[in-house]
């Protein structure tokens, strides 16, 4: 196996350092929010981290769609990453909104259609990965891998936009008027998001080369054992 | 008055959930890091151990 690029060394350790950053920026720079205390300042990373989540989805869609156009199976380990990757930052999304709903609602969990929504959506990606788990052969596998996260990400946008289409007491910070922050906040908000995206992109190239990795020693596990 | 009113607009003492939200995240990443990390450095063995089988 190659070692590892140079750009990856450098987006490896740059996301570190943005993450340090963004962590102050959140935990100390930005002020504190009035009516929620300390708390609201989760929102910076769990909106960033659902975004890297989305972005991990959407990844698997584009790779789905680029194997079943050509059969190629890097297209299927791009997908794979992008859905683990996805299930990782989506799962720190749920539970951050949970945290920051317990002192805020006063409940840890409450089935507003915002947080129904994404559950569903983290539950048919965790089912993408049991369905490959249960097919061998692996052109198969990256078929209705890719079919499965090409439908699945319905479930994504429906979540984003839940807010605008159905009630919820789930916070709209975005509306036509502006951000519902200081600007302060949206320095501190839009740094986490770009780092982020960062170290998104980040692991997903490393999850990639884990997947090109895996793939190789099948390979040579077939070649040997024939 | 004026000190009630103060009172009435501080907010409320909410940095233990902060706390615990960073927590999660720094955790749950630093176990994706390091599983990812682990799944490679087992690959590499068996990829070194299926080349020497060759």
């Amino acid at each position: 196996m190659k070692t590892k690029p140079v750009f990856l060394q450098i987006l490896t350790g740059l996301s570190v350092v943005l993450f340090l950053v963004a962590a102050y920026l959140a935990i100390f720079w930005a002020p504190t929010e009035a009516t929620m205390g300390d708390v609201q300042r989760v929102f910076y990373f769990h909106v960033s981290v659902g975004w890297v989540g989305a972005i991990g989805y959407l990844l698997a869609v584009i790779a789905g769609i680029a194997y079943l156009r050509t059969g190629n199976s890097k297209w299927d380990i791009i997908g794979v990453a992008g859905v683990e990757v996805g299930l990782v930052f989506a799962f720190l999304n749920i539970v951050t909104g949970s945290i920051w709903a317990k002192p805020t609602w006063n409940t840890w969990w409450t089935w507003d259609i915002r947080l129904t929504t994404a559950t569903i959506s983290e539950l048919v990606y965790i089912a993408y990965m049991m369905l490959r788990q249960g097919i061998e052969d692996p052109e198969r596998r990256a078929r209705i891998g890719a079919i499965y996260a090409i439908v699945g990400f319905i479930s994504v946008p429906l979540s984003f936009l839940s807010i605008r289409i159905w009630e919820t007491i789930h916070p709209v910070v975005v509306e036509a008027e502006g951000m519902n922050m200081t600007a302060d906040m949206k320095v501190a908000f839009f740094f986490s998001l770009a780092t982020f995206t960062i170290i998104g992109a980040t692991l997903l190239w490393h999850r990639i080369r884990v997947g090109q990795l895996a793939e190789k020693v099948e390979q040579l596990k077939m070649k040997l054992y024939e | 008055m004026l000190f009630l009113r103060v009172l009435q607009e501080a907010p409320p003492e909410t940095m233990d959930y902060m706390i615990l939200g960073y927590a999660v995240i720094f955790v749950v990443m630093g176990i994706y890091i390091f599983s990812l990390f682990s799944r490679r450095r087992k690959l590499l063995r068996d990829l070194q151990s299926l080349e020497e089988m060759e």
